[in-house]
């Protein structure tokens, strides 16, 4: 491959997919339409790609020639999956299902007339393109740049993208300096969690002396309710084997792994793809772009333990042992996989790199706030309306997110908090939901970035319970190497139990706070040094919620069911009988057209006879 | 030198050094329970925790390198608390059964936790699922104990190169196993108890058999004859408040006939016995072409590995019984001919350094006879003089008794590595060079603790090479170059455990700090030599009893009746046992 060959694909990709990067019909197009449909995993559980298939049999039956149909990673928005939409209108449909594709097809390409009933309907009520929609209007697509775009299985669409002009520039017009000082101008930092600056570890890493370097990608993404980086390797590998290619040759390694959770079955397929076409076109291997830079990329599956997203665990795993971290110093930097000097960034932090890269630091630097440059990718999920990806410029408030991107809160519930960070992160409060989002002001408040989890919760929600259940998962994710972590967590876990089950005293809330620093300051690595976090923050934002468990055994929330008594109002009961036969556990009893009784003994707490009763007369104390 | 501060003090020390090793320079220990030098930092059990400036959380001093003007602080509120709640946490899943555990009073979590005033009721909670392993006849894990410093696994996995254990499981759930769970009488286990040696806690020893040796002394039907293995005469005074290196056999004589024993016999002897029909069977490889290099055959551990590791080199083992398995068979085929006793009223007790003796004993059987009845090890003869008030300290010495407690010095050295080589090669030039003036004694080049040891002396008139191996890890290359052809040893002896004998898992277990294991080694070892150099007779074939049973009964080395009792048979075994 030289730079020629590398234009002319450019060139004639882009009469073919062109008109999808504009909402204009563009001159010279081979195709008309753009009919594209989202194939990652939110949308393909609900059989997106037969959507596709059958969209394309349609097409190919009624002889649209200068209609063309393709899938594409995720669009951001997953509630309104699965998503299909057509370029050059930027018509937005939701919820399609297999059988529309034959509505949309005769209506729409050949008639001319949009599927009312499929179209996304904004926040307003209305219907609009998509570059209208409200939850797209504030976000800025940068990681994401080409999830929703290009097909992910088509290395020429990717190149028609700009794909691989990047580590042609850096390969044959910068100087390994050069590159790594690109990168640290831009203001990148880790987007694994911790945001360390990028192009300082690339400088390490360049600096350290050694026969041998590494280059890894983290993509062992854990934390519950995050997606990020598994979006972009599904919509975009070709730009993390690019960013890779180009901090190989930074570095000066030549030899990477991208560790990847064997969960991810569509991502794992997608970028073996992607590394396969690269090998092909001579953009891996030996003497890249004719220089004499060599560089070629496996995957490395992982089994699905959370520790092995920590960065000495996932080497020590890569290397085929039991995925555990090991003490630092000696760094990776250092000695890293196999004992050699070893750059390990994660997928977000490298689908930023190419553009950087080819457009300099400026075109990164100038977005986001003082200390935290560029965008940020976040799985918004949980109380929200918009469930999906999203990606907003640093230093965007939370309420933002929450209501003008993620569509506020369903069913009108008040908004209570967001947890970001996932296990290791905390909770921000409400009354906090103005602070922008950037790595100094969510740590300032006890929370993170983390890697991008973000999830709302409620006023239904108890924030013990989300405390307990973040725990619960430490509990059981710590490796088991360290005391602190593998019996500290669970003896943590086991109060907070006790304070759901309302037998806590305040003496076991000042217990519990001790122990927390204790398991921060003791462990071995980042996981149980921030695995009390979501007990931490909760117990400075939301004690009084702690205090009303302990002091009045009572959950303000209604969720703790050791704390929660279902009674019958005997005078809205009609004596209809219906509790009693959905009840489960026999609890209810009664005769006919009398007020029934719950047997509190007997009562699980499972509240379906709250659910069944028509007369409102069931309700949780 | 990196020059940093401990405590305000200045330390200098090597670079690369890690801040354990800097405060021990200057005179302060710091705790540890996982840490084992060069087989173990993890830094998993966090009770080494110290305080370093600039630094956001604590940090594992036993495996932290050390940094030019760093400042260290090891006595802070703020570390001492971290230390205390490490122990309390850990205590909160153990099963504190400290009154009756085997290792109450040596225990080092048990140290530790009145060293910094635990309270062992601080934290409760549910304690995790443990696993209890007695499956094997030599050893018993208990997880209930365990707590997960992972010193088992890295000596079995890096100093004996074995590795029948490793970590299952994550999070809680966490607990040291065999592959898949796997019981482990059915995994490639050896059975040679280092792992126990390690222990800081009771959750690994030896499978007792005090019970039925006491029942065996209780019986008035039974004769109960007992041989001592040379390398428990090293070590047993350790026990009982004696310093390192004393020889107490006749203080360990006059117990045995204080507990009711019939005969008091000494394995020594039946070791010169081996080296009699094992100098013989390499004198007879050597000159009619079987098959070389022949390997040692005394030690359980290693025929065990054999077995599953290498079948296909067991005919390199020599066919002789280990010194234990001949004791047994002369004592029930030989001595009671001579004493006119029904064999069955014999009662033959074996007291070893070893835990995988006592897998041994249920493999040698003689006319359907098994030779031996129990194996105890020098840590269970400990703990049943203890319990009928025996204070060996105090005892006076005594002989062994005739015909089986005669022995020499070559038998005494079996207990060292390289001791059973040297041992041989007194006999081997003899035999073969019976009219040789000037025979070597000591065959320094044999002896010490380097993990593979070769040499070349001239057997008659022709050079032969030998090596001694101990820790068997260390044996992997030998094997391998036996395998491909390319080795040139005559004779080769191993011994599983490093330094030999003397180190089995069936010795007085010593606080794991591993720059002193070398000096126990010497210390124990230092016995034996010096107890062959008071000896007049240091060759066996100068054994007077010897001589005399093989004039009577036997013949000669390597007879039809000496095959019959004093040699063995080997079989493959599978590595893994699918249960």
């Amino acid at each position: 491959m030289d730079i020629k060959q590398l234009e002319q694909i450019k060139d004639t990709t882009f009469k073919n997919v062109g008109n999808r990067f504009t909402h204009a019909q563009l001159d010279g197009m081979n195709f008309d339409r753009q009919v594209l449909v989202c194939c990652s995993t939110g949308c393909s559980s609900e059989s997106s790609q037969k959507i596709r298939e059958r969209l394309a049999k349609l097409v190919e039956e009624k002889g649209l020639k200068r209609v063309h149909v393709g899938g594409t990673g995720c669009f951001g928005l997953c509630a309104a999956g699965p998503v299909v939409v057509v370029y050059p209108d930027g018509t937005f449909y939701s919820h399609v299902k297999p059988e529309d594709a034959d509505e949309i097809v005769e209506s729409h390409l050949v008639n001319n007339v949009e599927v009312q009933r499929l179209l996304y309907v904004d926040a307003d009520g209305k219907t609009k393109p998509i570059n209208e929609i409200e939850s797209y209007c504030k976000q800025m697509r940068h990681a994401l740049r080409n999830c929703g775009v290009i097909d992910p299985e088509n290395i020429d669409e990717y190149i028609a993208r700009e794909g691989y002009f990047a580590l042609y520039k850096a390969l044959t017009q910068m100087t390994r300096d050069e590159v790594v000082d690109v990168v640290t101008e831009s203001g990148l930092r880790g987007r694994g969690g911790a945001g360390f600056l990028t192009g300082r570890k690339w400088k390490f890493t360049k600096d350290a002396t050694g026969d041998k370097k590494y280059v890894c990608c983290n993509a062992d993404e854990g934390d519950p309710g995050a997606f990020m980086d598994r979006s972009v390797l599904e919509g975009d590998p070709h730009c993390v084997v690019e960013a890779m290619a180009i901090a190989a040759y930074a570095v000066g390694a030549d030899q990477g792994y991208v560790y990847v959770r064997a969960e991810y079955p569509i991502a794992v397929e997608r970028l073996q793809k992607a590394i396969d076409q690269a090998r092909a076109y001579g953009l891996l291997g030996n003497n890249i772009f004719g220089t004499d830079f060599c560089f070629d990329l496996e995957i490395r599956l992982g089994a699905g333990a959370f520790v092995c997203g920590e960065e000495t665990a996932l080497m020590t795993s890569i290397e085929g042992h039991r995925g555990e971290p090991r003490p630092r110093p000696p760094f990776p930097a250092q000695k890293g996989l196999f004992g050699k000097p070893t750059l390990l960034n994660n997928v977000e932090t490298y689908a930023n790199v190419a553009q950087i890269v080819l457009h300099g630091a400026e075109s990164y630097n100038t977005i986001g706030t003082e200390r935290s440059k560029g965008t940020k990718v976040f799985a918004l999920g949980g109380k929200i309306n918009n469930t999906g990806l999203v990606e907003i410029p640093m230093g965007t408030s939370l309420k933002e997110i929450i209501y003008d991107i993620g569509g506020g809160i369903p069913n009108g519930k008040a908004f209570k908090a967001a947890q970001t960070g996932g296990p290791s992160g905390g909770c921000i409060p409400a009354s906090l939901q103005d602070i922008p989002i950037d790595y100094e002001s969510l740590s300032a408040i006890g929370s993170m970035m983390g890697s991008g989890g973000l999830i709302v919760l409620d006023e239904d929600n108890c924030m013990v319970d989300i405390a307990k259940f973040y725990l619960q998962f430490t509990v059981d994710e710590s490796c088991g190497k360290c005391t602190p972590c593998r019996i500290g967590t669970r003896r943590l876990y086991e109060m907070l139990c006790k304070v759901t089950e309302g037998k806590a005293t305040l003496e076991d809330l000042d217990k519990m706070e001790e122990l927390c620093y204790y398991i921060k300051d003791n462990s071995l690595c980042g996981l149980g040094q921030s695995a009390p976090n979501p007990v931490l923050s909760t117990l400075k934002y939301f004690r009084e919620e702690y205090l009303a468990h302990v002091v009045e055994h009572r959950c303000p929330a209604g969720v703790c069911k050791s704390l929660l008594k279902y009674v019958i109002d005997a005078e809205k009961c009609k004596g209809c009988t219906l509790c009693a036969r959905n009840c489960p556990a026999n609890a209810i009893s009664g005769t006919v057209k009398q007020p029934h009784q719950i047997d509190a003994d007997k009562c699980l707490k499972c509240g379906i006879c709250a659910s069944k009763c028509r007369f409102g007369a069931i309700s949780k104390m | 030198m990196i020059s940093l501060k401990i405590n305000n003090i200045p330390v200098y020390v090597n670079e690369g050094s890690t801040i354990l090793e800097a405060a021990r320079s200057i005179g302060i220990k710091i705790p540890t329970l996982c840490h084992m030098k060069e087989l173990s930092e993890l830094g998993a059990c966090r009770v080494c925790v110290v305080e370093v400036k600039g630094m956001r959380n604590l940090v594992a001093a036993c495996e932290y390198p050390v940094s030019e003007g760093m400042e260290v602080f090891t006595n802070t509120p703020r570390v001492l608390n971290s230390r205390k709640t490490t122990i309390e946490l850990i205590l909160s899943d153990h099963r504190q059964d400290c009154l009756s555990c085997e290792r109450n009073t040596n225990c080092e979590l048990q140290r530790l936790s009145h060293k910094y005033d635990c309270d062992s009721r601080r934290f409760e909670g549910r304690t995790a699922d443990f696993v209890y392993d007695d499956t094997t006849e030599y050893l018993i894990r208990d997880n209930s104990k365990c707590i997960l410093c992972r010193r088992c696994i890295a000596v079995c996995k890096r100093q004996q190169g074995v590795g029948a254990i490793g970590v299952n499981e994550r999070g809680f759930k966490t607990h040291v196993a065999c592959p898949f769970d796997m019981d482990l009488v059915n995994t490639n286990c050896i059975g040679c108890g280092q792992c126990i040696n390690v222990c800081p806690t009771g959750a690994l020893q030896e499978k007792p058999e005090i019970l039925r040796v006491q029942q065996a002394l209780a019986n008035p039907e039974k004769y109960v004859v007992v041989g001592t293995a040379p390398s428990v005469r090293a070590a047993l005074a350790e026990l009982f408040d004696m310093p390192m290196g004393i020889n107490c056999q006749g203080k360990i004589n006059t117990a045995l006939r204080y507990l009711g024993c019939d005969k008091v016999f000494d394995i020594n002897c039946s070791a010169d016995f081996t080296i009699m029909e094992e100098a013989n069977e390499l004198v007879d490889r050597i000159k009619n072409g079987g098959k070389l290099p022949m390997f040692t055959s005394c030690c359980p551990g290693w025929v065990s590995h054999i077995e599953k590791n290498y079948p296909e080199l067991i005919g390199h083992l020599s066919s002789c019984k280990s010194p234990q398995g001949m004791f047994g068979a002369l004592v029930k085929h030989v001595f009671v001919k001579r004493e006119n006793i029904n064999p069955k009223d014999i009662f033959v007790v074996a007291v070893m350094p070893c835990t995988a003796k006592k897998g041994e004993k249920n493999r040698t059987f003689t006319d359907g006879l098994a030779d031996i009845d129990a194996v105890i090890t020098t840590r269970e003869l400990s703990g049943l003089l203890k319990e009928n008030g025996i204070l060996l300290n105090e005892l006076p010495d005594s002989e062994t008794d005739s015909p089986f407690g005669e022995y020499t010095g070559a038998g005494m050295i079996f207990g060292a590595t390289g001791g059973v080589m040297e041992a041989a090669l007194r006999t081997a030039v003899s035999v073969l060079d019976p009219n040789a003036k000037l025979l070597p004694l000591e065959f320094s080049e044999v002896r010490g603790l380097d993990g593979v040891k070769e040499a070349t002396y001239i057997v008659g008139g022709k050079p032969v090479k030998v090596a001694v191996v101990n820790g068997l890890k260390n044996v992997k290359t030998v094997c391998d170059k036996v395998k491909s052809g390319e080795c040139d040893y005559s004779f080769v002896e191993v011994m599983t455990c490093p330094g030999g004998c003397v180190m089995g898992g069936g010795q007085p277990i010593r606080a794991t700090i591993v720059k002193h294991r070398d000096e126990v080694a010497k210390a124990r070892a230092g016995v034996l030599y010096s107890a062959d150099r008071s000896m007049f007779a240091r060759r066996s074939h100068n054994n007077g009893s010897l001589l005399k049973i093989y004039d009577e009964f036997l013949d000669r080395p390597n007879s039809e009746l000496a095959h019959k009792l004093l040699h063995t048979h080997y079989t493959p075994r599978p590595k893994y046992i699918k249960e």
